[in-house]
């Protein structure tokens, strides 16, 4: 049988949706970095997906994907050391809780 | 010619003016004076050499069959904006600017030589000498000019030293606002300066002296008729020009700022506000003589202009307190006489008995220039010497003062001599050709100017009795005046030597307006009344100051409105105050102010505010919520990826 791309988009679309959920309903902070990866987990498999089927004798895609992976470990680690502060600030990780950002 | 010396004469004074006021701050005050000392002596005698050389040396380049030529020693390009627009730097060499070469490195030196004594103790004077320095540079910049354009750098170059100068005491609030005020007016005129320098060159399609004065007539058809509010074009730019000299050379009514410009050192006073820079103005109009003899109309204006402050000033002068002030006044007055004299010098006048030379006011006006540097730089330096002495600037301090004080006693009376027009000394010379070329004009004006000479020996012998007769102050008990150190001494003497002899100088064989040589012979009717005139001045004054009386106060007792008038200098400058805070900034500027503020500010206020009203009106939507604006930002996107969907199909 003969896999077209949308066996492999639908599971990506899938994957951002789960990931924009959660970022928007959880309320823990952890949580919400969670749903981010998960977002752009969707992304890079979206690179992967293209460079397989539009441009199948090159390799950009993968090379970005693999880029991607690298910059998102190091967004994490930024964003954990931000979320370790708050947490010694305030007490939790309950992104309710921090709204001082406004206006 | 060679080019070195000219250059010299030039360099050096920049050149010390770099060294003193870079190096000042760390050089021992001995090393400034004599730095500044010998430098200008160098100058000095470099230009006499120059001088010399043009008026004796007889070479082809200066002088062909006993005609005097003018000389660009050189010439070169500064700014080349377009081919026409060119400015161009040089040295002229002509009988003026030689002469004055010679009166303003003499007077330079004399006042460095001088200060060296009068300024020993002040904060500042390596400061001091550095600007006397760049004084002495703008000034010979000015004289040697080959073109308007040059002489317009120069002048406002002169400017600022004056500014410099007169504010050199600048923890004295009234030196402060006399130094701004002298920048300010002089600027003021300075802007018509500019406009006349434009409106011709414009016109002639020329800066340069050469072109402009040995062929007027071609500058005149080249202006052709073009007209502007019913005068010449050319009429215009001369009346123009001669506005910045009219500030430069302090003639009503611009001449406030010059008795305010007395705050500033005494040998300043002698140097800039006596002797060289104020005559700048005398020297432009002389510089373009020929063009004003081609507008009878702004020569008109010279004179009346000139003929007004002459004796204006001569009226204030006699009315005055301080002694700076009356030898200021002093100086407008003579300056107004040199500018008569040139007004009346005119060539279309019919030439009627044999000695009429056409042109003789032009040699008279540059006669009296150069006796008048030495003898007034000489009265200035004398009060210095006074004021140095009594530590005041009123003759109300002073009094009797001439056996305390013999040397600056007699070489003042000299200078007032000098000034008065008694033979043998110089004013009386040079100030019986200024009244035997206006006699020869028109009575009436001879008649006049010689009242306003009257009226100079009067308040100079005033001024001389209070000074040293009247009657003794009693403070020089606690405080004996004494005459200055040699360094002050000096000057004096020489200056007063130079106010006995500089009258024999055979003048008309050195500066004419043509430069042919002219023979002076005194005109006896006018020099026997002018020397009456001034005989009776001195005798009345005589009999009013030199015995301490009662007279003086009862006279004032009698007219106290127009003393009162005349001591405030006829209220000009209540009248620029006047014209200037209620009618410019009170009614013009305030309905200005209130356009900007109420018309263009608030258009621009009405934007910011109509922006912060939206913005506070939708800043709730920044309510700290992540999750909001990341919602926000999703159904965004969506709605975006609808549009472009929508667009697409």
């Amino acid at each position: 049988m003969d896999i077209s791309i949308l066996w492999y988009l639908v599971p990506s679309v899938i994957l951002f949706i789960c990931g924009v959920y959660g970022f928007l309903t959880r309320k823990n902070m952890i949580a919400m970095l969670i749903s981010l990866e998960l977002m752009l987990n969707s992304a890079d498999l979206n690179f992967v997906i293209f460079n397989r089927y539009l441009f199948p004798g090159s390799m950009e895609g993968m090379m970005f994907t693999l880029f991607a992976i690298a910059i998102a470990a190091a967004e994490t680690a930024i964003a954990i050391a931000l979320i370790i502060n708050i947490y010694r600030a305030i007490g939790n990780t309950n992104v309710t809780d921090i709204k001082e950002m406004k206006f | 010619m060679d080019i070195t010396l000219p250059i010299l004469i030039l360099a050096i004074p920049i050149a010390m003016f770099l060294i003193l006021g870079i190096g000042g701050v760390v050089m021992p005050r001995k090393v400034a004076g004599v730095l500044g000392i010998l430098g200008m002596g160098t100058c000095a005698v470099l230009a006499y050499t120059v001088a010399f050389t043009y008026f004796f040396s007889g070479a082809p380049e200066f002088i062909i069959d006993g005609v005097r030529q003018q000389f660009q020693v050189f010439d070169v390009t500064w700014l080349a904006f377009t081919d026409k627009l060119v400015v161009k730097l040089g040295f002229l060499l002509d009988p003026i600017s030689a002469m004055m070469l010679i009166v303003i490195t003499t007077i330079s030196f004399f006042v460095h030589l001088y200060s060296w004594g009068y300024m020993e103790h002040e904060p500042g004077f390596q400061r001091y000498y550095a600007f006397l320095s760049l004084f002495s540079f703008s000034m010979l910049g000015l004289v040697v000019a080959t073109n308007i354009f040059q002489m317009y750098i120069f002048w406002e170059l002169v400017g600022v030293s004056s500014y410099l100068l007169i504010g050199f005491f600048y923890k004295l609030p009234s030196a402060v606002s006399a130094s701004k005020k002298a920048f300010i007016v002089t600027r003021f005129a300075d802007l018509g300066f500019l406009i006349g320098i434009l409106l011709l060159s414009y016109y002639t399609d020329t800066f340069n002296f050469q072109i402009l004065t040995s062929n007027p007539e071609l500058v005149m058809a080249e202006c052709g008729g073009a007209t502007f509010m019913g005068a010449s074009v050319m009429t215009w730019a001369m009346v123009l020009i001669f506005m910045g000299g009219m500030g430069k050379s302090a003639m009503m009514p611009l001449h406030i700022w010059l008795p305010d410009a007395m705050e500033g050192p005494t040998p300043v006073s002698a140097l800039i506000h006596a002797a060289t820079m104020v005559v700048a103005g005398v020297y432009l109009v002389a510089r373009m003589f020929p063009c004003y003899c081609q507008v009878p109309a702004s020569m008109d204006f010279v004179g009346v202009v000139g003929a007004i402050t002459a004796f204006y000033a001569a009226v204030v002068a006699c009315c005055q307190v301080d002694i700076k002030r009356v030898l200021a006044f002093s100086t407008i007055s003579q300056i107004a006489f040199m500018m008569v004299s040139l007004a009346v010098a005119r060539d279309y006048i019919p030439v009627g008995e044999h000695w009429h030379a056409p042109g003789l006011g032009y040699m008279a006006s540059m006669f009296h220039l150069f006796t008048h540097a030495m003898f007034k730089a000489l009265l200035f330096l004398g009060a210095g010497c006074l004021i140095h002495a009594v530590h005041s600037n009123d003759y109300t301090a002073m009094g009797g003062l001439r056996k305390y004080m013999p040397i600056t006693h007699w070489t003042f009376l000299i200078g007032c001599l000098a000034i008065a027009g008694i033979p043998p000394f110089s004013g009386f010379f040079s100030k019986d050709e200024m009244l035997a070329a206006m006699y020869q004009n028109s009575f009436f004006w001879g008649a006049w100017m010689s009242m306003v000479a009257g009226l100079t020996a009067f308040y100079m012998f005033r001024l001389y009795y209070l000074i040293f007769w009247w009657e003794e102050n009693p403070h020089y008990k606690e405080h004996k005046p004494h005459d200055g150190p040699w360094q002050m001494s000096l000057p004096l003497i020489i200056l007063a030597l130079v106010s006995c002899v500089a009258g024999f100088i055979p003048f008309g064989e050195f500066v004419t307006y043509n430069g042919e040589p002219y023979h002076i012979h005194l005109e006896a009717a006018v020099a026997l009344t002018s020397v009456a005139i001034a005989l009776i001045a001195i005798a009345l004054a005589t009999w009013l100051y030199m015995k301490k009386n009662d007279k003086p106060a009862k006279m004032r007792a009698a007219l106290p409105t127009l003393w009162e008038a005349a001591h405030r200098r006829f209220y000009w400058d209540e009248i620029y105050q006047f014209i200037t805070h209620k009618i410019i900034f009170g009614i013009i500027c305030q309905s200005i102010a209130w356009f900007d503020r109420h018309v263009i500010d608030a258009t621009m206020d009405g934007f910011a505010k109509i922006t912060q009203k939206g913005s506070l009106a939708i800043r709730g939507m920044q309510n700290g919520h992540i999750q909001a604006y990341v919602a926000w930002y999703f159904f965004g996107a969506v709605a975006l990826a609808a549009v472009v969907w929508l667009c697409i199909i």
